[in-house]
């Protein structure tokens, strides 16, 4: 098992980020970016192959790209925490002139960012152009992604699914997280999604479940389960269970804070919840 | 009297297949998307010639300008192919967040564009296309206006680095252009030197503004004949020179009046020369089934229509 302290240390921090992050501003997606904090804390600091610096082309490395866009607080503050840029610009998030939009994009030029994403269902097809990208290149370097359960009602990400299956696809590891809220409220309320997983394999692929995606040591067992079945003529999915809001007591097991962000007492209490351990922006 | 002749009449889309021809053989960037309409786009060529660089998606096209941004991350050209209808409209969304604000290096190539289409009618005739795409921020507009022309815009634009949306046709035209120019991104050529009215044309409808010139010749009307295959970005240098000569203008497209070429040439004047101005082009319909010829004729996009319209603009000028 790998030593998980630094991870440890490094997801009351980003918490902290996200909070203060969206607090700042009055708005933003605290929810998503809570429940999924575990995930981003391994993706880029224990199962990414990343070069230094940041080139678009991402040739030798692995890539990843965020599909459900709206979560950017996590996205943002895991780039920053792991070098892409300064973590003090994290204080721009959805300010006037900043490279931290709303939703994250290219054309701001924030390193660490290869896609918009935000109008939700697209980031699976991007993912899979990468990925063959990456095979033309016969670079055997991974492509990652995260998609929302919610997002998976486009059905753009259909089209994707059955291509990636259809064409072996087998570099890419798609993980949808599973938190079973949206917007309106529980995904089997607004539009039922069955068995994620079990759709995903009717369609050719292959599958992981991480039952507890707040476990540092389930998402690392989990992740490096999923690793281990690419390059074997299909394309991966992870079934990420998370709980929204998680790490927060009274933003949990609920969509309230899907996009909403706390008030200054709320985020006090935050706070307290998920002391500093790597110091705030 | 004129200096063009048709060389034979080919399909633009088959230009567009000739032009990947080419740079499968010259540019090991290129790749190729289509979306069940292989036939159609006139790319089985560099199929057979570069297999691992074509991706077949299937009748998928959202998921096919998503796959075509991706491919650019890694160093690669995509091309998309399928017909014009559901090169735009159907994934305006894709295009939009994957390729345009995203700037991602995707050639959007396009076929059976405009009402030429034919019998298959208006689900497949698309008039608003390019208002769609020069409505997006950074996207290049080109619609070029024969076989040897689409050609070389196909080879031109894996040259420009930026997202590019290529317009082309189905039915065969006269194919009346060199046929080894040189395509320049942005620049109008002069097809003919006037001095009474400007036709400035896009796609099909430049041959048809050069008939009307020589009809006109005849009628002692002395018009010049631009050839805009770039709508955007727009060379407004040439329309307003060209504007300052002779005084009116006759915008010439098949596309929708609202949002087309038209509308493009419209603002350059009201900025820098306002001129009076008739437009050749659909007038906010839809399209029908009938042959090419037939619905031209309808529609009111031919050579006919053009001379029409520039004896009423160049009455106004008058005035």
């Amino acid at each position: 098992m790998a030593d998980l302290t630094a991870l440890e240390q490094l997801v009351p921090q980003v918490r902290r980020d996200i909070l203060r992050m969206v607090h700042q501003v009055n708005s933003g997606h605290p929810g998503g970016s809570l429940g999924c904090t575990e995930f981003f804390a391994v993706l880029y600091n224990h199962m990414m192959e990343i070069n230094e610096g940041f080139n678009m082309d991402g040739v030798g490395e692995d890539l990843f790209f965020l599909s459900n866009g709206h979560i950017s607080p996590v996205y943002y503050s895991i780039l920053a925490r792991r070098g892409y840029f300064p973590v003090e610009e994290l204080a721009t998030f959805r300010k006037i002139d900043s490279r931290l939009q709303g939703h994250p994009t290219t054309h701001e030029e924030l390193p660490g960012v290869r896609i918009a994403s935000g109008s939700l269902g697209q980031g699976m097809s991007v993912a899979i152009g990468a990925a063959l990208a990456k095979k033309l290149n016969k670079d055997s370097h991974l492509i990652y992604s995260l998609h929302g359960d919610g997002e998976l009602q486009e059905g753009q990400n259909w089209e994707a699914i059955m291509y990636a299956a259809g064409n072996k696809v087998d570099n890419l590891i798609a993980t949808i997280d599973w938190n079973g809220q949206q917007i309106d409220g529980a995904t089997e309320d607004v539009l039922p999604l069955g068995d994620i997983g079990e759709k995903f394999r009717v369609f050719g692929w292959d599958t992981v479940e991480i039952k507890n995606g707040n476990d540092l040591a389930s998402v690392v067992g989990g992740l490096e389960e999923a690793k281990s079945r690419t390059g074997k003529g299909k394309p991966v999915a992870v079934m990420l269970k998370t709980v929204m809001g998680n790490g927060v007591d009274f933003m949990m097991y609920t969509h309230a804070w899907h996009g909403k962000a706390p008030n200054d007492e709320q985020l006090a209490t935050a706070l307290e919840q998920n002391p500093a351990t790597l110091g705030d922006y | 009297m004129m200096k063009y002749t048709d060389q034979g009449k080919q399909d633009t889309r088959s230009g567009y297949g000739a032009g990947m021809t080419e740079l499968g053989r010259t540019n090991p960037k290129v790749v190729a998307l289509c979306a069940d309409l292989v036939g159609s786009l006139k790319i089985q060529t560099f199929i057979d010639e570069n297999p691992e660089r074509f991706f077949q998606v299937g009748i998928a096209e959202a998921n096919m300008m998503g796959i075509a941004a991706g491919l650019t991350i890694g160093g690669y050209i995509p091309f998309t192919g399928t017909f014009a209808n559901f090169s735009t409209g159907r994934v305006y969304d894709q295009i939009r967040q994957s390729i345009a604000y995203s700037d991602k290096n995707v050639k959007i190539c396009a076929s059976h564009a405009g009402i030429t289409l034919g019998e298959d009618g208006a689900t497949h005739q698309i008039l608003e296309d390019i208002g769609l795409m020069k409505m997006l921020p950074g996207m290049t507009v080109i619609n070029p206006c024969d076989f040897n022309q689409t050609k070389a815009a196909t080879l031109a634009i894996a040259d420009w680095h930026g997202p590019v949306y290529l317009r082309f046709g189905r039915p065969k035209v006269a194919n009346f252009t060199a046929p080894d120019q040189i395509f320049e991104i942005g620049k109008a050529l002069t097809m003919q030197d006037g001095t009474d009215v400007t036709l400035v044309a896009t796609g099909h409808l430049v041959w048809e503004a050069l008939i009307a010139a020589e009809n006109l010749a005849n009628q002692g009307i002395s018009a010049e004949v631009i050839n805009i295959h770039t709508i955007k970005p727009l060379d407004e240098e040439a329309l307003v020179r060209s504007a300052r000569k002779t005084g009116c203008v006759v915008s010439c497209e098949e596309h929708n009046f609202l949002g087309g070429l038209g509308e493009s040439v419209s603002r350059t004047l009201a900025q820098h020369l306002p001129t009076p101005q008739e437009f050749v082009a659909t007038k906010d319909t839809f399209g029908e089934s009938g042959t090419p010829a037939q619905l031209m004729e309808k529609y009111g996009l031919n050579n006919k229509s053009i001379e029409a319209a520039v004896l009423k603009v160049i009455k106004r000028k008058a005035q």
